[in-house]
């Protein structure tokens, strides 16, 4: 056992300092694509044509652009001739609001600063994880949280084996019809108050397996969800920033599909 | 099929065919049912026969009774009851005639008929009748602790000793072979990329090596060794993930973080060269979408990540309390994991010298120096120290494909006609990997069918937990690194 002390303790500090400074380690991690409606072709429609999930779509009056079913696929990217689709590091798009993550002209800065009565967890929030049909790419990264580098406890945050000592329901995955009585269960189980968070766009939307035969197209209608963070998957330092925004830690850098701040 | 030589076989000598195979050491891999037209369905098993590069499918009429083959192939009664499920497909004399991917009575719409009211089988896998007064019987799951995918096992156990464990699976089946279905062959990798999120290259790679099979087109060279590159970088991410989590089974806490570190850093080089920690959004039908610029950072990042996987390694080595618990942990032997199929690293850690990427070469790899790492004790610790020579193997790997790699085009030109069918396969972290594509009149698919290696390993799992006790059962799940999604699909 020794060797594993002396190692540790000659190995120095692996956590990056972030997000007070240092790498997010998320260096060369594409997001999702940033529209540029000026740059955009009338009836062009490309982007629409090759999106799998709908989250583009072609519309009278320009593009209906929803980030809440986006899985980072990069096809719009590809198709669209104009770069009115363009490529980006846009990966932090955790938001209180569902409307939050729709590309909007109208770019209000809805209830910015509003606190959200939540200090009495600003640093200390349980979470109880629910995979309700994930690809397990959530999975291996909320699993991450716990590596080294990302050291989530310093911030306060845990996962707790039971719903009863929970403040967070973290859902990934679609909902499977198998999973959907366990994951009302778990809800049910939690004291109050309590909050749900949808990571990764099957959970928000459905994502590419969605409204197929055998689940459904997320927590939406299921539960009452007051955290999205869409992603395919959305990576560590994606999950601790929408939780910390989710603890008025960190402001929310996404509103009505604009990237502030 | 491109990829593999089709012969029609009757139901009357199924059973004796099939027998005959076994004994000449060949081996049905998977089969599958899809419907050439709205009112046919055929039932096709894929063969391997001993020191044969090329494979061989066998197709069957499934209008009528199939006689089921699991009693002379164990591994084939999943996929006859999943054929059951979801194409109607009656297999006579089935040791488990219940469900499997789908529940009893749930009224789910699949292929034309409602499974609530017209199902082929009914029931569900009985637990055995232990009404001893001292035996408990623990549930467990779907949602388990910790952040896990969720299947429910139920233990029969008395104090430490667990007498019987059934594992309760398909809790997280998404359907994802039907969305392939009237899907684009170049769009539907991104389907494939998210079958199984740690398996997204190696479901990538069969599945573009099926369509390009079908189209008879071949990915330019460069990119058959770049596709090596990130199977390869797969391989150790998950790899170094999996003695991350092994130790934290073994409580070595210090071993735990450095196993996951690394695998941090691996999914760091991952996005640096790609975009995407998991390595999505490169393949395409026909090569990649986008050429790759590993320069020389990659081949020194490499190197720096090796030379702390050797000082690990060492140090793992030399911790009796972790050894300890692995050694004699979990044995699988070398006819249980024939039988059930077991595949990838699990196979080779009980003797079975079985590696798609040298016995059926694809990609780059009948290019490359290969060492296919075999072991025979088939105890938790065989499992580790395969992984651990892989993680070897898949450094030594990456060098020699960004030492050969030349300039040049990354992506051919990739239709596949309408009809048109291909098989692919790749030997992702977990083991045997297998696509069968069929493309529809219009150009767009009409059948895609998903072999993924969980869903074999599953199935020997619990050969290795009856009879063993409570204290080892997490180390032992841990040492098989099976994955819920790629199982359930």
């Amino acid at each position: 056992m020794a060797l594993w002390t002396l190692f540790g303790l000659t190995s120095g500090k692996a956590t990056t300092p972030w997000p007070a400074g240092g790498s997010d380690g998320q260096d060369g991690v594409l997001g999702m694509p940033r529209y540029n409606p000026e740059a955009c072709r009338e009836g062009c429609g490309e982007c629409a044509a090759v999106c799998p999930t709908h989250a583009i779509e072609a519309r009278h009056n320009g593009l209906f652009v929803d980030y809440g079913r986006c899985v980072v696929c990069q096809l719009c990217t590809e198709a669209c001739p104009t770069g009115a689709m363009e490529p980006s590091n846009d990966w932090a798009l955790g938001v209180r609001d569902r409307d939050d993550l729709v590309w909007s002209n109208d770019a209000r800065r809805s209830a910015a600063a509003q606190p959200s009565g939540r200090g009495a967890f600003h640093r200390s929030l349980h979470i109880r994880h629910v995979d309700a049909g994930s690809c397990n790419g959530c999975e291996s990264e909320l699993q991450g949280l716990n590596n080294p580098f990302y050291n989530l406890h310093r911030f306060g945050i845990f996962f707790t084996p039971s719903p009863r000592f929970a403040d967070l329901l973290l859902v990934t995955g679609p909902v499977t019809h198998p999973m959907l009585e366990p994951l009302k269960a778990a809800y049910a189980g939690m004291p109050e108050p309590r909050w749900v968070m949808a990571v990764g766009t099957c959970a928000v939307s459905g994502g590419i397996p969605g409204g197929g035969y055998a689940c459904g197209t997320g927590l939406e209608g299921v539960l009452p969800v007051d955290l999205y963070l869409p992603g395919c998957p959305p990576n560590p330092a994606a999950i601790i920033e929408a939780l910390l925004m989710f603890l008025d830690r960190t402001p929310q850098r996404l509103r009505r599909g604009h990237v502030v701040g | 099929m491109n990829g593999a030589q089709l012969r029609s076989v009757a139901a009357e000598t199924l059973a004796g065919d099939a027998q005959k195979l076994r004994d000449a050491g060949g081996r049905i891999r998977f089969a599958y049912a899809w419907s050439p037209n709205s009112d046919e369905v055929e039932v096709r098993y894929l063969l391997a026969l001993p020191n044969r590069r090329d494979f061989q499918m066998w197709t069957l009429k499934g209008d009528r009774g199939v006689p089921s083959l699991a009693r002379i192939w164990p591994s084939l009664g999943w996929y006859e009851r999943e054929m059951t499920d979801l194409y109607r497909v009656r297999f006579t004399d089935h040791p488990e005639p219940y469900p499997l991917v789908l529940r009893q009575g749930s009224s789910t719409q699949v292929n034309g008929y409602d499974f609530a009211e017209r199902s082929a089988s009914s029931g569900k896998a009985h637990l055995p009748a232990i009404d001893a007064t001292d035996v408990q019987q623990l549930p467990f799951g779907p949602i388990r602790a910790d952040v896990l995918e969720s299947a429910e096992f139920t233990f029969f156990y008395v104090g430490e000793h667990i007498i019987h464990y059934q594992p309760s699976l398909f809790f997280k089946h998404r359907g994802m072979e039907k969305r392939f279905e009237g899907c684009r062959t170049d769009q539907a990798v991104i389907v494939a990329e998210r079958v199984s999120g740690v398996g997204t290259v190696a479901h990538a790679l069969a599945y573009c090596e099926a369509v390009e099979r079908a189209a008879g087109c071949e990915a330019p060279v460069r990119a058959r060794a770049l596709r090596v590159l990130l199977a390869e970088l797969e391989r150790l991410y998950n790899h170094l993930h999996y003695l991350g989590h092994l130790c934290h089974t073994t409580t070595l806490k210090v071993g735990e973080a450095q196993g996951k570190l690394l695998e941090e850093r691996a999914k760091q080089l991952n996005a640096r060269l790609t975009g995407s920690r998991f390595l999505r959004s490169i393949l395409v039908p026909g090569g990649l979408r986008r050429d790759l610029a590993p320069g020389t950072w990659l081949g020194e990042a490499l190197e720096g990540l090796r030379v702390e996987f050797v000082a690990y390694v060492e140090r793992l080595e030399a911790s009796e309390s972790h050894l300890d618990r692995l050694i004699t942990t979990g044995p699988l032997s070398r006819r249980v994991a024939f039988d059930e199929g077991t595949t990838g690293p699990v196979e080779r850690a009980s003797g079975l010298d079985r590696d798609l990427r040298r016995d059926h070469p694809y990609a780059h790899y009948a290019e490359l120096p290969l060492v296919v790492p075999i072991l025979t004790e088939g105890d938790a610790y065989a499992r580790e120290r395969i992984r651990i020579a892989e993680v070897e193997a898949a450094f030594a790997l990456c060098q020699r494909v960004l030492l050969l790699l030349e300039p040049g085009e990354v992506r051919a030109e990739c239709a596949p006609g309408p009809l048109s069918e291909g098989l692919g396969w790749a030997e992702g972290p977990r083991g045997a990997l297998f696509y069968a594509v069929h493309v529809g009149g219009d150009g767009r698919l009409a059948r895609v069918k998903i072999k993924s290696p969980s869903f074999s390993n599953w199935r020997a799992f619990p050969f290795t937990v009856h009879e063993s006790n409570m204290m080892d059962y997490a180390i032992n799940e841990a040492s098989f690194g099976l994955t819920v999604a790629g199982c359930d699909r």
